[in-house]
């Protein structure tokens, strides 16, 4: 029922396959291009604690690349190796065919960077800081262009210290969209957004890959990785721990259906044979009654029909039966929940 | 030439951002003329002894002060806000070189120092009398330009080994108002003193000493190579240092 441990290493392999890339390649890039970011192997260490252990990453041009993971999973480490940020232990790592590590400029005029915390002047108008890195650039975006896109037109005029903790957010996209950058970095993009500011900025990110731009995502949020990314890749303790599409990635970590239901009062204990499939967090609190049990299954069409039999047969209906299969949600918490056990991964 | 272009654009940008701070707009530029006004009123008496007059001593000191002020403390200090506001980051990130960035800020402060000198020296002749220095522009050239450069580069130094922004004032005076009492800025120090001494060891002496003599020629004596050998020298040794000190990472 559950992939084993063994298995799950497997798959981070499969990704540079060019036959899969093309096949995830969103529609709109050729298959013959180099692809935008190759990292092999990437190493990178704070003191005596492994941050990033052995990274392999490929990321086509014109797709959405979302890098999942917990706090201190590496993901920020290895974003800002590959943004020219950091220097690496070892590995290979290419954006655009160029070490970032070399700082070389004409790199730098093809990225877009938006980090986690701003740095922009305060006492500048919005259209100034947005003007003002537009000049760094050879083929900047238009001014207008840019505010309507991050729909601050209104704002244009504001003093950036003057602006509420969304509006200076999606100034940070407008600052990293400056440039026309073919690759634009999104560290966290919209932490502390309301939920119209997200569907905002997650509508100017959709429009990017339309023009056929490449964007490498790191998010908190499975909705948010879910809606924008064309494939991703859950990040544990330094490692890549699953990587394929949305779709893969829960089907290769568990292709099991969810049934949630809850015991009447009163109802007899559930059968053995059906006990074995109670799964995850609920296997502790199923003896609490009246809790709601957590059941898998690679049948569902046949589990459904002994659970139910069961019931009928036992003379009670079940309170909140529901049948699902697992999220993104479900698949990470699996993924690093499991990480997280003192065995942790096998490699 | 197309790093010229962004260079002036950029100085046109912190400018702009400079003036909208009115807290760092006030230190930078009343400070020196409040001084002025204060030390001409306390000191009348101690420095008429000496064969020239308070406001003669004050305005090259105070010129001396403004560019200090400019270069060193205000580069030190703002250069260290936009490190912790991620400003430093963002540029290093963008395709806009971080050298020509802080020669933008460097720019700034130079020109904002050259400002106040003129604004000084204005001050000093319309309400003091004190001659203009227009005998020894080219002297008073050499010397600010070489005080300039010694005191950024020593303001970027120490901005390298503030440990954040909110200590950065505090750091910067401790290492400057000492040296601005002993070294014939604030007050008038016997030159045979101990404490001149121990001032000639910093640049901060031979730059007032080196401004009285383009100022006040006939009772100050020559400008001496000695006192600009200082200046450069330190100039030297605070580039070494904030080519190693030097980070764009913010330090919270």
């Amino acid at each position: 029922m559950f992939v084993s441990l063994a298995s799950m290493t497997a798959v981070p392999t499969s990704s540079p396959d060019p036959i899969a890339s093309a096949v995830t390649g969103a529609g709109s890039a050729g298959s013959k291009r180099e692809p935008a970011i190759v990292v092999r192997g990437l190493r990178k260490s704070y003191a005596d604690v492994e941050a990033v252990a052995g990274v392999d990453l490929t990321v086509e041009e014109g797709e959405v690349f979302a890098l999942l993971g917990p706090n201190g999973a590496g993901k920020t480490t290895t974003v800002e190796i590959l943004e020219g940020y950091r220097s690496r232990d070892g590995g290979d790592v290419g954006v655009f065919g160029v070490d970032p590590a070399r700082g070389e400029r004409a790199m730098k005029e093809r990225i877009g960077i938006v980090l986690q915390s701003s740095g922009v002047e305060p006492y500048l108008t919005v259209a100034e800081v947005v003007d003002m890195c537009r000049g760094y650039y050879p083929h900047p975006r238009s001014l207008d262009e840019l505010l309507q896109l991050v729909d601050l037109t209104e704002q244009g005029r504001v003093r950036v210290g003057k602006l509420s903790g969304g509006q200076r957010r999606r100034l940070d996209l407008a600052v990293g969209l400056a440039g026309d950058p073919d690759l634009l970095f999104l560290d966290e993009p919209t932490t502390g957004f309301d939920p119209g500011a997200r569907r905002q900025a997650w509508e100017v990110v959709r429009n990017l890959t339309r023009l056929g731009k490449t964007v490498l995502l790191t998010t908190h949020f499975m909705d948010e990785a879910q809606y924008l990314a064309d494939r991703l890749a859950v990040m544990v303790a330094g490692r890549i721990v699953a990587e394929g599409t949305p779709e893969e990635v829960i089907a290769r970590r568990s292709a099991a259906t969810i049934v949630r239901l809850r015991l009447p009062q009163g109802a007899p204990a559930l059968p053995s044979e059906l006990r074995a499939a109670v799964a995850g967090a609920a296997r502790d609190g199923d003896a609490a009654s009246g809790g709601v049990i957590e059941l898998r299954t690679d049948e569902p069409t046949a589990f459904l029909n002994r659970v139910t039999g069961w019931a009928l047969a036992s003379g009670f209906a079940f309170e909140d039966l529901t049948v699902t299969r697992p999220s993104l949600e479900d698949t990470y918490l699996a993924l690093t929940g499991e990480a997280d056990a003192p065995s942790g991964p096998a490699t | 030439m197309r790093d010229l272009r962004l260079l002036i654009r950029q100085v046109r940008y912190e400018n702009r951002s400079f003036w909208r701070n009115p807290a760092a707009a006030f230190f930078t530029f009343a400070f020196p003329l409040i001084f002025m006004v204060i030390f001409n009123v306390i000191f009348a008496a101690q420095v008429s002894g000496s064969g020239r007059t308070a406001a003669e001593f004050f305005t090259p000191a105070i010129v001396a002060f403004s560019i200090v002020n400019a270069c060193y403390t205000n580069l030190a200090i703002s250069v260290s806000i936009v490190r912790d506001d991620g400003i430093l980051k963002r540029i290093h990130g963008s395709p806009l070189p971080t050298s020509v960035y802080l020669l933008s800020r460097i720019c700034l402060s130079v020109l904002l120092g050259l400002v106040l000198v003129v604004i000084v020296t204005a001050f000093g002749y319309l309400v003091y009398q004190v001659p203009l220095p227009i005998g020894q522009l080219p002297g008073l050239l050499v010397v600010l330009l070489l005080g300039s450069a010694c005191f950024c580069s020593l303001g970027l130094a120490v901005s390298g080994l503030i440990p954040n922004a909110e200590a950065a004032p505090a750091v910067v005076n401790a290492t400057i108002l000492p040296l601005l009492f002993i070294s014939d800025v604030f007050i008038p120090i016997d030159k045979s003193s101990f404490l001149a001494t121990i001032a000639s060891v910093f640049p901060v002496r031979h730059f007032s000493i080196a401004l009285q003599a383009v100022y006040l020629p006939a009772s100050s004596g020559p400008l001496s190579l000695t006192d600009l050998a200082f200046l450069v020298g330190w100039a030297a040794i605070g580039l070494g240092l904030a080519l190693r000190t030097f980070t764009w990472e913010p330090r919270k």
